[in-house]
């Protein structure tokens, strides 16, 4: 039986070169035939494309599928769903890019500090994007009717050796809150009187507060409340508040800032801040600034779209050296918003500052605010507002805003 | 350098090294629970099937908040810092909220460019991908898609899936614990929803207005057809023009049913109900919308009695 299996291999493995060659002739055949009919077919489809095309009509399912279906097992699966988002590669690489427009006008008397009647007022232009794998980066612009400002524009490292955060550029600085905000995220038209008194700025500009080219490291602190230390320093140069005239006229902040939920729906957030730099008297001659600023926050989860209160406060205190005496002034203010409906928010808000040059002048203003939010990507502001500046003089001023969002803009912090 | 900038540059140096000396003791090794932050409830609860005893799960917004306008409240930083892995649903739906908080976090892990990030739209099949130009003037659109996908049963299959595959990369000493916790979850899932499927049987074809379009990917798996909506585009309230136009569209098609997300004021669609005779039904969209839906299960459970007891009541 095993002589017979042995020579049965023998004979197969004699022959079968000759019939592997035969074999090979034979596919050839086969597949030049198949060649030949798949390029029939080819031409056939590009026929019928270009016919389809000229005369505009659906496909006809049955032409295109009688060769598939030759093809196609019976058993096939369903095809698999396209898993994921639409794809985003229109925007690969590029950055968010918004446009944020501000729209103001003014009317009644105003003999100290007069807004244009109209002006299209600090718009921002926003680039934000993720940088690399270890950093994002912020620019805003300020695009206002006497040129373009890098409002801010600074690199952050979010994930730093320690749990730092640290950011590199120029910034809006953290002292107090309202400093940090952005016009557009406001709710009045316009800033604070103790920014403009106590925290350099005149009083003509629309954009006040510290903001600086420098370094900003903060970390949240191991406590059982939120509390977040942040130490900032900057290169010395901040409106009228901070004058840098030589290179080690560096200016320095500080905020600590601790927030706790009080319930589910409300939240109290308390912050302390300081900071010092050197006036435009000389480079021996320093300014101090200490702050304290509160927010209590209301908004119901179940009805967060319709029903919010909030209520702010900060207090500044100034110490000015001069070259004979120390000018030590103080400045609050005080507001509260509530949210009426979906669309609608009033607010009011107390200013009482005095002027960090001359301690014994002081301002003092009031304000009653309505705003309508047609989406979330545009508001229109009213807003009733009386000062009685030290010159003894009171404006009654009403001011109005649109506020239009294009494009993608971020958002901000809380 | 004067004596006024040296004392203060000491001080500067002082608080640095104070903020050092705060550090917290770096985690030496994965720990072997897993920290799971997620931004949404359902997703929570998805992960929490998958995790079981080898994953801590908390998420962000609450089941009854509108998952668009969650407020990034800094005491959520304190536990993103601590999160081993951040799931996200994508799609834009947390835009105006989510970024500033990861940013914020410190936390390298659940960075975008982090092993512990992970947007679960990715594993999902996504429903009304634009396939034209998108602007503003048709509402608050999401340009990737509908981001309420989860509401499909098939994507919270796909979800539990992608879930249970990072726990697996984050943990690779429990992975089998992760794939047999999936198994089982599968398992349960398609039982329940073949039910949902047969109780959803004399409802297929019937067609409702919902308030927001939040729901293509439970009508599309129940087979129902959504005629309308409340908001006239999505993100924008309800005028009253749109209003006649929904209530001249309810009797003109008889549709019997308006559903409406539990964060949405009920004022609109019951006067479109007191007009037309159709039955408003507060649906869920999320888990934790109502105390006693507190799984992924149970949410499908919910609104499919809600819609059955509906559908008897109109008999």
């Amino acid at each position: 039986m095993r002589t017979i299996l042995i020579s049965c291999i023998c004979v197969i493995a004699v022959i079968s070169p000759p019939m592997r060659a035969q074999d090979t002739a034979a596919s050839a055949d086969r597949f030049g035939a198949l060649e030949e009919r798949i390029r029939a077919l080819e031409s056939q489809v590009a026929e019928l494309k270009t016919a389809l095309e000229a005369s505009g009509s659906a496909p006809a399912p049955a032409v295109a599928a009688a060769p598939a279906a030759q093809v196609m097992p019976q058993t096939a699966p369903p095809p698999e769903p396209v898993l994921g988002g639409a794809g985003g590669m229109a925007k690969a690489l590029n950055p968010d890019i918004g446009i944020i427009g501000n729209f103001v006008g003014a009317t009644g008397r105003n003999n100290v500090n007069a807004y244009p009647s109209l002006s299209l007022q600090e718009s921002e232009v926003s680039f934000q994007a993720i940088v690399d794998p270890y950093a994002r980066a912020d620019f805003f612009l300020a695009v206002g009717e006497e040129g373009i400002e890098v409002e801010e524009g600074y690199v952050t490292f979010p994930a730093l050796p320690g749990n730092f955060l640290l950011k590199a550029g120029k910034m809006r600085s953290t002292f107090t809150r309202v400093n940090t905000f952005h016009n557009h995220t406001l709710p009045w038209i316009d800033r604070p009187m103790v920014q403009f008194n106590l925290m350099g700025g005149s009083l003509d500009e629309a954009d006040v507060g510290i903001k600086e080219a420098g370094l900003s490291l903060s970390r949240i602190l191991p406590a059982p409340i939120f509390l977040e230390a942040t130490a900032e320093l900057f290169r010395g140069d901040s409106g009228s508040l901070f004058h840098a005239s030589r290179r080690s006229d560096v200016s320095n902040v500080f905020h600590l800032r601790s927030y706790g939920d009080l319930t589910e729906s409300t939240n109290l957030e308390i912050g302390g801040s300081y900071a010092r730099g050197h006036n435009d008297v000389g480079s021996d001659f320093i300014t101090h600034l200490t702050g304290l600023d509160a927010t209590l926050r209301w908004k119901p989860l179940r009805r967060a779209i319709y029903r919010s209160f909030s209520a702010r406060s900060e207090f500044v205190w100034s110490r000015r050296q001069e070259d004979a005496t120390t000018q030590r002034a103080f400045g609050f203010f005080a507001s509260a918003e509530y949210q009426l409906a979906r669309r609608w928010f009033t607010g009011a808000r107390v200013d009482w500052a005095e002027r960090a040059r001359n301690a014994s002048q002081h301002d003092s203003a009031e304000s009653v605010v309505l705003t309508y939010w047609p989406s979330e990507f545009s508001q229109i502001r009213g807003q009733l507002r009386r000062t009685r500046y030290a010159e003894g003089q009171t404006a009654n001023e009403f001011l109005f805003q649109f506020l239009f969002t294009m494009g993608a803009h971020g958002a901000h912090p809380f | 350098m004067n004596r006024q900038n040296a004392g203060f540059i000491q001080f500067a140096v002082a608080i640095l090294v104070g903020l050092w000396w705060c550090i917290a003791p770096f985690s030496a090794a994965m720990a072997k629970t897993l920290n799971v932050m997620t931004s949404t409830e359902d997703l929570a609860s998805l992960a929490r099937e998958v995790g079981g005893q080898h994953a801590t799960v908390e998420s962000i917004a609450r089941g009854y908040q509108d998952p668009h306008y969650v407020e990034a409240k800094p005491s959520f930083l304190l536990k993103l810092q601590k999160a081993d892995l951040l799931v996200v649903v994508g799609l834009g739906l947390e835009i105006g909220w989510l970024p500033p908080l990861i940013t914020q976090s410190r936390n390298a892990r659940i960075q975008m460019s982090g092993g512990g990030y992970l947007d679960a739209s990715t594993a999902a099949a996504i429903l009304e991908k634009p396939s034209g130009p998108v602007t503003r003037a048709m509402g608050d659109v999401h340009p990737l898609g509908n981001p309420h996908y989860w509401l499909d049963p098939e994507n919270g299959r796909r979800i539990a899936k992608a879930i249970a595959e990072k726990f697996a990369q984050l943990d690779p000493e429990d992975a089998a614990y992760f794939e047999q916790r999936y198994q089982d979850f599968e398992r349960r899932l398609q039982e329940a929803d073949k039910r949902w499927l047969e109780a959803m049987a004399p409802l297929k074809g019937t067609e409702v207005i919902t308030y927001h379009n939040s729901w293509p990917s439970f009508t599309d798996h129940f087979g129902l057809r959504v005629g309308g909506f409340v908001e006239p585009k999505p993100g924008i309230p309800p005028s009253p023009a749109h209003t006649l136009e929904v209530i001249n569209q309810i009797k003109k098609d008889q549709i019997k049913l308006i559903l409406v997300e539990p964060y949405f004021d009920l004022k609109t669609p019951k006067a479109i109900a007191a007009q037309t005779g159709a039955q408003v039904l507060v649906m869920l969209p999320s888990v934790g919308g109502v105390p006693e839906v507190a799984s992924y299960l149970q949410l499908f459970d919910y609104n499919i009695r809600l819609l059955q007891g509906a559908l008897a009541g109109q008999k």
